[in-house]
């Protein structure tokens, strides 16, 4: 047996004993999971500087700190989350127990990514915790050190049968993909996606898909324009743009083309003083494959700002690229990289043309004081989501549904909707054996009497409200009583 | 277009399963009705856009979630209730704005022409086409791009339809089938208990996908309960059920071959039924004991009248032996005590689930209707089905003010900038 064949099994066979399924088993999971972010905070941070040169700050900020809400969110509210939930009934079932159970799928398998290495695989963990699952970690290989800190630490503070740590690269990831899996996780590109998805029809197994695409930003030549520039630079620029739902490029009228380029670039030096290169706050690409992939986009377009690049250093300068052509190399691909290309356009109108002909996008951003032009936008357009005025702040509200749509993804997660992701809502009629009066209605043999009550009974085309139905369900006891004695039996 | 041509509806329906007129107007026009009504009195609420919960960082701002059409979709329905499973999800994928291609079922022939003529007198051609034929028709459908793929059937057949799906990343639904245990336990009053089983199993002559599709019971339980079996078949079908007029037929000379097949090769007793009629593709309401696990009513989903009979030891072994399997559509418990209920319950996965009866559960639009693992992907019924075909949007709108708290996220970072944010971002005003 593989060591990944050997991790899924144990992984089964201890979901199988029924240990993750009692809330009291998923709360200390996810408490043990909390303190080891609290007590291992340093070790997180360090590996992130290694691999990505991100910040101690920048670590908590874009990683942990998020993912602690998420906890804190799951811990207050799993038991909620996984109470029944009773459903609306109709006067056939009406004194039944109707209602939805949340339940665990089985074995749950994470494949992570390396940008955010802790948000993207952590918080689809804390759901299959919170929703009582197994689960098998496969963080990406592509962050060395990250992955070898996970690969230490998550044994060390919750269950290693229920929740094993896989690493490895393409071969492993494949023989994890050849084992059954009650559902895949999965968060990268597309490419990939469609791999996985076709390799998790061999067991029918449902997946969830956090994929990218490019993300339009559209700035309306009435906004604040400073303002504007300013969050939009903040959201290409952190992480080095190494972010799926980074503002990919710039849709705007011409006449503010060179105010928006001076903008972006005086919050460059804002947030990353002259020279970012010595800058603690600006990352680094993640390796030598992805900075030549992205110097290449580069080629054939004008650079406004940046353009400065040390290959030795996987450093590449904030850029901002200016009069970009919808053929240019870096709008045939998701950037995922310091690069902001700027496409002139002529009208609202026409930025919705352009944004529709491409793929539907993880994230769409609108900059306008116009709710007209917002709702235009927001109604002509389809996107994972939309945020109007500011990049990627909506990935932090847990109320939100995070996923995308056609080409960026299918599912979504956070919050809640990470539960009820990895959960089956089974359907349950709860049903006595008296009052089988009733049902001879609906036996054979048939007869057109019959079927004017049986009709009558299921067709629930009235809201009657709570007294109402009792009221009702007194008269029908009542003139069922009547019917059955005298015309069905 | 269901109002106005009933009687033609009801006379394809006779053609191609012999349906009986009752179970017709329920389980296929009654049951698409309801859905309808439901829909057409809920759609404004459920299109409108869905405000979230806030954390004081996020207080000045509109959350929402809006729902938006996913483009155009792909239905593909079988044979055994082929108006409802053709349409049902049909009302969803309108509801929520898409556009649509059907594809009815071949084997179902009378009712699939009655659809392709009737359908395009009611609905525009160029949202909601009508696609004819058969596997390499559907084949060839699948190589085109969706928005959506909707398939009930078969599992073997699913698994083609994802790896269609796979190539455009395209969101499927799979309502599949499976073998749905039916367990009799404990303290149960046996007789009405049999007529619903009856009922349940043997509607639309065992060809549904929730129908149980064998039972479990201790041997003093199973001994109590086959006279219980007999006596309801009577009292609904009569002693020569062929001459009844309230039992369907199987629906093709194959499937009558492949079930008389199993029958065959079954070890079983049979101790009520066993008569069949190639001419008339009719198979008579069958109930086998002494069948062990391993026999070949258990190979596969039978989908058709024949009920076998699992004795088992005690509850624990009952649902050992369903866990062994894979999960079904549907599982059925029945019992007079509330404990044994709730350990099945508990300690089973199935797509859904009824104590003391069958099949009724899904005539709640409250209730989504689906499977899980083995038994399908994904859920629909009332809201659900909207839901199914809608994508969930999450829209921010922020405001322009308060550029002064966003400098807490800018660089350069800082300790006390983080300290500020994590407090307005973790409180939750939950």
């Amino acid at each position: 047996m593989s060591r990944e064949q050997e991790a899924v099994a144990r992984a089964r066979k201890a979901f199988q004993t029924g240990r993750s399924k009692p809330i009291e088993y998923r709360i200390q999971q996810l408490k043990n999971l909390q303190r080891m972010f609290t007590e291992r905070q340093k070790v997180i941070s360090d590996a992130m500087k290694k691999d990505l040169n991100k910040s101690e700050v920048g670590t908590q900020l874009y990683e942990t700190m998020g993912l602690e809400g998420e906890i804190n969110l799951a811990l207050k509210k799993v038991k909620e989350w996984a109470a029944p939930r009773p459903v609306e009934k109709n006067l056939l079932t009406l004194s039944d127990t109707v209602y939805i159970q949340p339940e665990p799928l089985g074995v749950v398998l994470i494949i992570g990514a390396w940008n955010y290495p802790w948000a993207v695989t952590i918080q689809p963990l804390i759901g299959a915790i919170a929703a009582g699952n197994a689960a098998v970690v496969k963080p990406s290989e592509v962050c060395v050190h990250t992955a070898k800190v996970m690969e230490s630490l998550l044994p060390l503070y919750i269950d290693k049968e229920l929740y094993p740590v896989v690493t490895g690269g393409i071969p492993e990831t494949q023989e994890l993909l050849r084992q059954r899996f009650d559902h895949i996780f999965y968060t990268g590109n597309s490419a990939v996606g469609k791999v996985i998805m076709e390799a998790a029809a061999k067991h029918l197994t449902p997946v969830t898909l956090e994929l990218g695409g490019k993300s339009p930003c559209y700035i309306d030549k009435n906004c604040d324009i400073s303002i504007a520039c300013r969050r939009v630079a903040w959201g290409k620029y952190t992480n080095c743009g190494q972010t799926c739902i980074a503002p990919d490029y710039i849709l705007c009228d011409p006449s503010i083309q060179d105010r928006v380029i001076a903008e972006v670039k005086k919050s460059i030096q804002d947030f990353y003083t002259d020279n970012p290169k010595t800058c603690p706050d600006y990352g680094r690409i993640i390796n030598q494959r992805h900075f030549k992939r992205i110097m290449a986009l580069m080629e054939d377009s004008t650079i406004a700002v940046g353009g400065d690049n040390d290959e030795s250093d996987c450093y590449i300068a904030p850029t901002v690229l200016r009069d970009v052509k919808p053929e240019a190399k870096v709008m045939q691909e998701e950037i995922f990289g310091p690069l902001l290309p700027i496409i002139p356009i002529s009208s609202l109108d026409e930025a919705i043309k352009f944004i529709n002909k491409g793929e539907k996008p993880l994230a769409l951003y609108v900059f306008t004081p116009d709710d007209k032009i917002i709702n235009k936008m927001k109604n002509e357009t389809s996107s994972g989501g939309l945020l109007a005025n500011d990049c990627l702040v909506h990935y932090s509200v847990s109320s939100l549904p995070f996923g995308g749509v056609g080409n960026s993804g299918m599912g979504c997660y956070h919050g809640r909707f990470s539960f009820d992701q990895l959960s089956h809502l089974r359907s349950c009629l709860i049903k006595q054996l008296k009052m089988e009066g009733v049902n001879n209605m609906r036996y054979p043999p048939h007869t057109p009497k019959k079927l004017g009550w049986a009709r009558f009974f299921i067709l629930n085309s009235v809201d009657l409200g709570w007294a109402g139905r009792m009221a009702l369900l007194a008269v029908l006891a009542v003139v069922a009583a009547v019917v059955i004695q005298n015309y069905l039996l | 277009m269901v109002n106005e041509n009933e009687e033609q509806i009801l006379k394809a329906l006779h053609q191609d399963l012999a349906k009986p007129k009752f179970e017709a107007i329920l389980s296929e026009l009654v049951i698409l009705t309801n859905e309808l009504h439901y829909a057409i009195s809920n759609l404004r609420s459920w299109m409108q856009p869905e405000y979230v919960s806030k954390s004081l960082a996020t207080r000045f701002d509109d959350c929402f979630v809006q729902r938006e059409p996913l483009g155009v979709v792909l239905i593909i329905a079988p044979w055994n209730y082929p108006l409802q499973l053709l349409l049902l999800p049909l009302v969803g994928a309108i509801a929520a704005g898409n556009c649509a291609v059907i594809k009815p079922s071949e084997i179902s022939l009378a009712t699939e022409n009655l659809m392709a003529e009737l359908i395009p007198r009611y609905l525009s051609q160029d949202c909601y086409a009508v696609v004819r034929g058969g596997p390499e028709e559907t084949k060839a459908l699948l190589e085109n791009r969706f928005d959506h793929i909707f398939y009930t059937g078969s599992q073997s057949v699913a698994r083609s339809i994802l790896q269609a799906a796979s190539v455009h990343l395209t969101p499927v639904t799979l309502e599949l089938g499976g073998k749905c245990p039916g367990f009799i336990y404990g303290h149960v009053n046996i007789v009405a208990a049999a007529r619903r089983l009856v009922w349940a199993k043997f509607f639309n002559a065992g060809q549904s996908c929730v129908a149980p599709d064998y039972l479990l019971c201790t041997r003093a339980t199973q001994d109590t309960l086959v006279p219980a079996l007999r006596q309801a078949l009577e009292d609904f079908y009569g002693t020569n059920p062929q001459t009844c007029p309230d039992l369907s037929r199987i629906v093709s000379p194959r499937h009558w071959t492949r079930l008389m097949n199993l029958l065959g090769r079954s070890k079983g007793k049979v101790v009520v039924g066993g008569e069949s009629n190639e001419e008339d593709k009719y198979i008579a309401p069958t109930v086998l004991v002494d069948v062990t696990e391993d026999d070949a009513l258990m190979e596969e989903e039978i989908f058709g009248p024949i009920l076998p009979i699992i004795t088992v030891e005690s509850l624990e072994k009952g649902i050992e032996f369903i866990n062994c399997r894979e999960k079904p559509l549907a599982l059925y418990v029945f019992s007079d005590e509330s404990s044994v209920i709730n350990m099945v319950l508990e300690k089973t996965s199935s797509g859904g689930f009824v104590s003391n009866d069958g099949i009724i559960h899904m005539s709640l639009p409250g209730l989504p209707f689906g499977g899980v693992g083995g038994s399908g992907w994904g859920s629909y019924h009332g809201r659900w089905g909207f839901e199914t075909f809608s994508h969930r949007k999450a829209c921010m709108l922020r405001g322009w003010a308060l550029e002064r708290l966003n400098g807490l996220r800018y660089p350069p970072y800082r300790d006390d900038k983080l300290g500020w944010l994590r407090w307005t971002c973790v409180i939750d005003s939950n």
